[in-house]
């Protein structure tokens, strides 16, 4: 992380404030608060603000707020909070059906890492992992903090077509596909939660950023029980909100 | 109210001025590829100028309406014929119920155009927006390019609406009266990944808009441009005109259906005026960036509000002295 962001202009309507040049959950926590910091200010002018791993995209109307403006109400708004970035957790569980029908590629992966099926679904329901950002597609989320021994590389050939829903694993990414899309992801299984959804227009997305999620190992009969309640929009997933500093590591 | 769809077309989709709010989701904006061009049609109907239009490509569009309706053509002159006569683009035409309004082609000052209604094209808002975005099938119809068959439904007019007839945009004010102007640019939040060279190659060289284009990126080529550190990055945000360049050293521009987020090195942004300038540009079109300030980048946009504002003066005070046209009518 960088002493002190920078600004970085980005066209005439987008200003970017970088904290960091690398993935730094520090970075991403503080520029999650200035986000959160920023919106309540209502800032006139300014269109939305896109968190990514390392930085904060303003993207504001210029015929209403000029750059040099913007940057005065963004430093006023950093002088406004402490240092302390550590708030509570928002967990989210997210049930997945390992394995199968669910994880085509959970051989390659078993092959890859020498780990039995049972081992790599321990480890990868054992650690609560960090939504750094939302992008690439609706919904599609950048987690970090996967259990190091299931890294494996992205698929040689990758698919043309992913259902929603799949979990997989690229390097030392894991995540999920949001929507249909093609992916060269290494597929382990699949979440029955609807992971996008566009009519709920005031939270589309399952996952925020700054979200941690716990996978949680499903039988396949849960997940097509889980799968129909939320076809129909009855499931209610579970969600914690757990205190700072509780580094937990499940297993 | 509505329309249908005789002929589709090469590609036609249903776009407003996009989808804010939600790129923190990973759902890009999506939007006009001339916003200007729509802007200004829907200005000479006197409608909100986030109206929903169709966005038409190249050429082929055939649809019946099976309502009465003032339309403009705004953007690249499409060849517009209604019931096989000519209509001239950027002038407003009353046309009763059951009339065909097709595009013929290209005639070369660009290949999008905007085919405006009175009220506007009255798809369901989704997430705030009726622009169409088919990689994840969202808005529009069924989040799909239109085909033949579909009855797309129309808003209620405007107040006032027929008396827009025979209103035209004076060509000093439409915004595509320059198709090859240069594009304007400002250096990117990545270029220090270039070289004085690389630089130099961007804003001096002449590139061409390759066969790779579409409403996400419009690929060039040209020279290789060189550079100093690795193409790739930890991504960050993409905006509108964001020109990527990725290991191969051609630069990419970001167009409207941009991903939201991406980790390749970005020379320079196009200005907002600009992005829509190349994107009337075909394959083989010739491109030619130009450094310019922020300032200068804003200034462009000023321009162009002023200019609307005086159209939208313009079509106000012909209205107000169309009374007579339509004595006797209710309405």
């Amino acid at each position: 992380m960088y002493d002190a962001l920078r600004f970085l202009g980005s066209g005439d309507s987008c200003l970017v404030v970088e904290f960091a040049d690398s993935i730094d959950m520090e970075a991403n926590l503080r520029l999650q608060n200035l986000r959160r910091e920023l919106s309540a200010r209502n800032i006139r002018g300014v269109r939305e603000y896109v968190p990514t791993y390392r930085s904060l995209s303003v993207y504001f109307d210029p015929m209403a707020v000029s750059r040099a403006r913007l940057e005065e109400a963004i430093g006023a708004a950093l002088g406004s909070f402490g240092a302390d970035v550590r708030g509570d957790r928002r967990v989210l569980a997210m049930p997945v059906a390992y394995g199968g029908e669910f994880g085509p590629d959970m051989e390659n992966v078993s092959r890859h890492t020498g780990l039995p099926e049972e081992e790599i679904i321990r480890r990868h329901t054992g650690r609560d992992c960090y939504c750094y950002m939302l992008g690439f597609t609706p919904g599609f989320s950048y987690l970090g903090g996967m259990d190091e021994a299931l890294e494996t590389p992205r698929l040689e050939n990758p698919r043309v077509l992913i259902p929603a829903g799949s979990v997989g694993i690229a390097g030392r990414q894991t995540g999920a596909y949001s929507i249909d899309s093609p992916g060269g992801w290494q597929l382990i299984g699949r979440t029955p939660l609807k992971l996008f959804d566009p009519s709920d227009e005031m939270n589309p997305t399952l996952i925020s950023p700054g979200d941690w999620i716990r996978f949680v190992s499903v039988s396949p009969e849960e997940y097509r029980s889980i799968a129909s309640e939320a076809a129909s929009g009855r499931y209610v997933p579970v969600r914690a909100v757990e205190e700072a500093g509780s580094d937990v590591v499940h297993g | 109210m509505s329309f249908t769809v005789e002929k589709p077309g090469v590609m036609t989709i249903v776009q407003d001025l996009g989808r804010w709010g939600h790129q923190s989701r990973g759902v890009t904006v999506s939007g006009p590829m001339d916003q200007f061009s729509l802007r200004t049609g829907n200005v000479l109907l006197g409608n909100d100028q986030n109206d929903a239009a169709l966005e038409i490509t190249l050429f082929g569009l055939e649809i019946v309406l099976n309502v009465e309706q003032c339309v403009v053509l705004a953007g690249a002159d499409l060849n517009m014929r209604i019931n096989g006569a000519p209509a001239p683009a950027w002038t407003v035409h009353r046309v009763p119920r059951g009339s065909r309004i097709a595009m013929g082609g290209m005639s070369g000052d660009g290949c999008r155009s905007y085919l405006c209604f009175s009220g506007g094209v009255g798809v369901p808002l989704v997430m705030g927006s009726r622009s169409t975005y088919t990689k994840a099938s969202l808005g529009g119809c069924e989040g799909r390019a239109l085909k033949s068959g579909d009855v797309v439904p129309l808003n209620e007019p405007r107040p006032l609406w027929r008396r827009c007839a025979g209103f035209a945009c004076p060509p000093e004010l439409r915004p595509t009266r320059v198709p090859s102007e240069m594009i304007s640019a400002m250096d990117g939040p990545q270029a220090d990944a270039f070289t004085q060279a690389g630089m130099e190659t961007f804003y001096g060289a002449t590139f061409t808009v390759s066969n790779d284009i579409d409403r996400m990126g419009y690929r060039l080529d040209g020279p290789e441009i060189e550079r100093c550190k690795s193409p790739d990055i930890v991504s960050d945000g993409i905006a509108h005109g964001a020109v990527q360049v990725p290991g191969h050293g051609r630069p990419i521009v970001m167009m409207s259906d941009r991903q939201t987020t991406g980790g390749y090195t970005k020379i320079a942004v196009v200005s907002t005026w600009s992005v829509a300038r190349l994107a009337q540009r075909m394959p083989g079109g010739e491109v030619r960036f130009r450094r310019v300030t922020e300032d200068e980048a804003v200034s462009r946009l000023a321009e162009f509000e002023r200019n609307l504002e005086t159209l939208d003066d313009m079509r106000a005070s012909y209205r107000s002295r169309a009374h007579w046209r339509f004595e006797g009518e209710v309405i």
